[in-house]
């Protein structure tokens, strides 16, 4: 007779309780772990209120709210415990140096908003919290006040930020198509040079293409011209701030990029400015040492590398798989192949990282510049650090992944399916093309959902093969051949490692590890999600199959 | 049965031409022996039966027809077999138009995950045919031999996996027959059908034999009795007899024979 608590521990309930206990304490952590991320990411984009706070010795604070903390012992152990201070975003770093200040308090006599301070986000030195004193063109007095210069400022902001879009537009595309001109003739002279002993037409090939530069470089001259005027123009007008403690500040009103008055506009515009906000992080350019502006070249840098990685390691695993699994002997040395696959997944990513670097880079990379690029050595073409070079050592990082869900799903193809295939006629070639891949689909494309996951969080890896944190042009542009797979590129993950740990202004870079954390899951997110939804209409299509 | 003497069927034997000659066929897995002297001729036009408890080889000898066995490593073949006179194991071979002519049914109903259109159209495909109308004109051509054209021509597109099981078997048959087989090939068609559905395939049985040599492979004797003119009795890898089917079932002269069909082992 068993005694009722061994009858207890035999009905099992113990043991599902644990197994609930274990899938609840993931979950709570995965969304703990996402909220997190979240309510810090987008609570960046918020334009909160400008507080003026006056502090017992006089002294003025003025800034944004960013939080309230109980005073840690280790701050001030002769504090009384239960004191709380406040986090203001004081900005103003040009004159003060810091972004952050901390306020016990206890030290604060009076706390206002008052709806005419301005709130100047610039191109430089962060945002600037400050009124308005006066507005100049070059010395002349345009308008004084708070309130007349604020009439004022509005549209000379619209003028320059037009301005500004211009000068970059020649800067980056005129010019630089300019520039690739000079660069690619002066590398034709330099081919010809280096080719066999010279020729009348030869020289002659020479000489037109030293009047194409020289045209090239007299176009350049034009440009220059008209980039000064346009420079002028966008530094004619200033504007003199004064902060809250009455020191002043002028700057031109070509550092200004938007300016608010964040304590007088309505709710409703205020969720305006939020999704603004939202649309610039994820279309801009990165400023000031990537901690301000956008991602979007990091975003873009993302979501090419996974997908150059997809298009490498689909093929190369597949038939990799459709090799073992159909066509070899089975026997201990595919066995063994098996084997050495599944511990490839094991292997740690930065030795993938420098094979890359050796293999990839300096073997096959080196000398497609010595076959194909001799007229720019020693400056390497390929033989440095590229997308297209990080992309393929991810695909070799994550081929295991993608053979043994290939393997799997091959397995999972019914006999029928081959035999009633072969039986027909077919021959196995056939009948693996007609009928087994279809089928195996779904399986594929698990393997690749996977392998994508693993790819979009590698750092390790990039670092060695072409990841940086400033990369001056994206992988695709313009110029032809259009896709250029030996550029440098920017990518989230390696973004939030250099934001949050490699940036000299920490506390300004905060939410900027926040919002590109969240960027990177929902590009994780969404990649996945393609491929689950591809995966499921071909599910649909073979619906019977096992898979 | 031993010593070469031609296991084939002597009555009726000038009303129809031989179409496969066994001739001391030994089959062989690896080192165990699935098949042992076999010796048989299957005549045109007609139906034959294999019938005999599980185990005793009759899938693999019809496998061994069309070479689908090939497949399964280690297998080997002794003796020789003649299709229309030609040995199908001889060196000059090609194993796909073999399977072009030997058509083959299933146990289990396997319509590929495509449409009922392209399951019929696939063998057509794979052998070159690429014109709509003749493709067109063969599915529908093959649906009608199957009997199964009145039931799905206004779905043709639809997926195979809709189809009942009956259906779905004999959109099987439909499929081999696209190809124009000489001989087709059912092993255990209807062993996982309905008896309504048994039924439809047993009638088509009559129909197709007008064009083509049926070999099928059975569990169910009175199936066999229904629907075949020859049966042989099989065990153990052996043919234990052969001949006409009514004559099989009235007067066996193997009591093995004798106790299958009475029902006393297997």
């Amino acid at each position: 007779m068993r005694s009722p608590f061994k009858k207890f521990l035999a009905s099992g309930n113990v043991f599902i309780w644990g197994c609930a206990a274990g899938v609840s304490v993931s979950l709570l952590m995965v969304f703990g772990l996402l909220l997190l991320i979240v309510i810090n990411g987008l609570g960046y984009f918020w334009t909160a209120n400008i507080v003026e706070l006056t502090l017992k010795d006089k002294q003025h604070v003025m800034g944004q709210l960013a939080g309230r903390e109980v005073i840690p012992r280790s701050v001030t152990p002769d504090r009384p415990e239960g004191k709380s201070r406040l986090r203001v975003k004081i900005g103003n770093r040009d004159i003060y140096g810091l972004d952050f200040k901390w306020v016990n308090d206890d030290q604060i006599a009076s706390e206002t908003y008052s709806p005419d301070i301005a709130l100047l986000e610039r191109r430089e030195w962060g945002n600037m919290y400050a009124r308005i004193k006066a507005v100049y063109k070059g010395e002349m007095l345009q308008a004084e006040g708070n309130d007349a210069g604020w009439i004022a400022l509005a549209p000379l902001i619209d003028t320059t930020n037009a301005l500004y879009q211009q000068i970059t537009r020649i800067e980056r595309i005129e010019i630089g198509s300019i520039n690739t001109d000079i660069e690619q003739a002066r590398l034709k002279i330099r081919a010809l040079e280096m080719g066999a002993a010279p020729d009348t037409r030869e020289s002659g090939q020479i000489d037109s293409l030293k009047a194409q530069v020289a045209a090239a470089e007299s176009r350049y001259q034009e440009r220059t011209l008209e980039l000064d005027t346009l420079r002028t123009q966008f530094n004619e007008y200033s504007v003199l701030m004064v902060d809250a403690n009455g020191r002043e500040k002028q700057i031109p009103v070509g550092q200004i990029i938007r300016a608010l008055r964040p304590n007088e506009i309505g709710l409703m515009h205020k969720c305006w400015i939020y999704l603004t906000n939202v649309w610039s992080v994820l279309s801009t350019e990165p400023r000031e040492a990537n901690t301000e502006g956008g991602i979007f070249p990091a975003i873009f840098g993302t979501v090419m590398m996974v997908i150059i990685m997809s298009l490498a390691v689909v093929p190369f695993g597949v038939l990799a798989a459709l090799y073992l699994r159909e066509y070899a002997r089975q026997g201990v040395m595919v066995r063994l192949v098996r084997i050495a696959v599944n511990n490839l997944a094991g292997v740690p990513s930065i030795v993938f990282g420098v094979f890359g670097l050796g293999f990839f880079i300096y073997a096959v990379g080196g000398t497609l510049d010595t076959l194909f690029f001799p007229e720019r050595l020693p400056t390497p073409t390929f033989g440095t650090g590229g997308i297209l070079w990080a992309s393929l050592t991810l695909a070799l990082l994550t081929v295991p992944v993608v053979i043994v869900s290939t393997e799997e799903g091959l397995a999972a193809v019914p006999r029928e399916f081959r035999e009633g295939s072969l039986a027909l006629g077919a021959t196995k070639l056939e009948t693996m093309l007609k009928v087994v891949i279809p089928s195996a689909l779904p399986g594929i494309l698990t393997g690749l959902i996977l392998s994508m996951a693993r790819a979009a969080g590698e750092v390790a890896p990039l670092m060695l093969t072409g990841v940086v944190k400033l990369a001056p042009s994206l992988p695709v542009d313009g110029s032809w051949p259009f896709f250029h797979f030996d550029r440098k590129f920017m990518h989230l993950g390696f973004h939030i490692y250099d934001v949050g740990f490699q940036s000299p202004n920490v506390e300004a870079a905060k939410p900027m590890v926040y919002i590109t954390t969240l960027v990177l899951i929902t590009v994780v997110v969404l990649l996945n999600l393609t491929a689950i939804v591809l995966r499921n209409h071909l599910r649909k299509k073979y619906a019977g199959s096992v898979l | 049965m031993q010593n070469g003497l031609r296991q084939s069927p002597d009555r009726n034997y000038k009303d129809h031409a031989v179409k496969l000659t066994l001739n001391q066929v030994n089959f062989f897995y690896g080192d165990r022996q699935a098949l042992f002297k076999i010796d048989i001729e299957i005549l045109t036009n007609q139906v034959t039966s294999f019938i005999g408890p599980s185990g005793c080889g009759k899938s693999t000898l019809l496998r061994c027809l069309n070479r689908l066995n090939d497949l399964v490593e280690g297998a080997r073949l002794e003796g020789t077999m003649l299709l229309d006179g030609i040995d199908i194991y001889g060196p000059n071979v090609d194993i796909t138009d073999l399977r072009k002519r030997v058509g083959m049914v299933f146990q289990k109903s396997n319509p590929f995950p495509k449409s009922i259109y392209e399951n019929v159209a696939y063998g057509p495909r794979l052998h070159g045919i690429r014109n709509r109308g003749r493709l067109d004109q063969i599915v529908e051509e093959g649906l009608i031999g199957a009997g199964l054209w009145e039931e799905v021509k206004d779905r043709l597109q639809a997926s195979a996996f809709g189809l009942s099981g009956g259906q779905q078997q004999r959109l099987c048959i439909a499929r081999a027959l696209a190809v124009k087989p000489d001989v087709l090939l059912m092993d255990e068609p209807c062993s996982a059908l309905d008896p309504v559905a048994t039924a439809k395939i047993e009638e088509l049985l009559f129909s197709l034999k007008q064009d083509l040599t049926v070999v099928i492979v059975t569990h169910n004797m009175q199936q066999a009795a229904r629907v075949s003119d020859w049966t042989a009795f099989m065990y153990l890898g052996e043919i234990v007899e052969y001949g006409l089917t009514k004559e099989i079932f009235t007067t066996p002269s193997k009591k093995q024979t004798d106790d299958y069909i009475t029902g006393r082992f297997g």
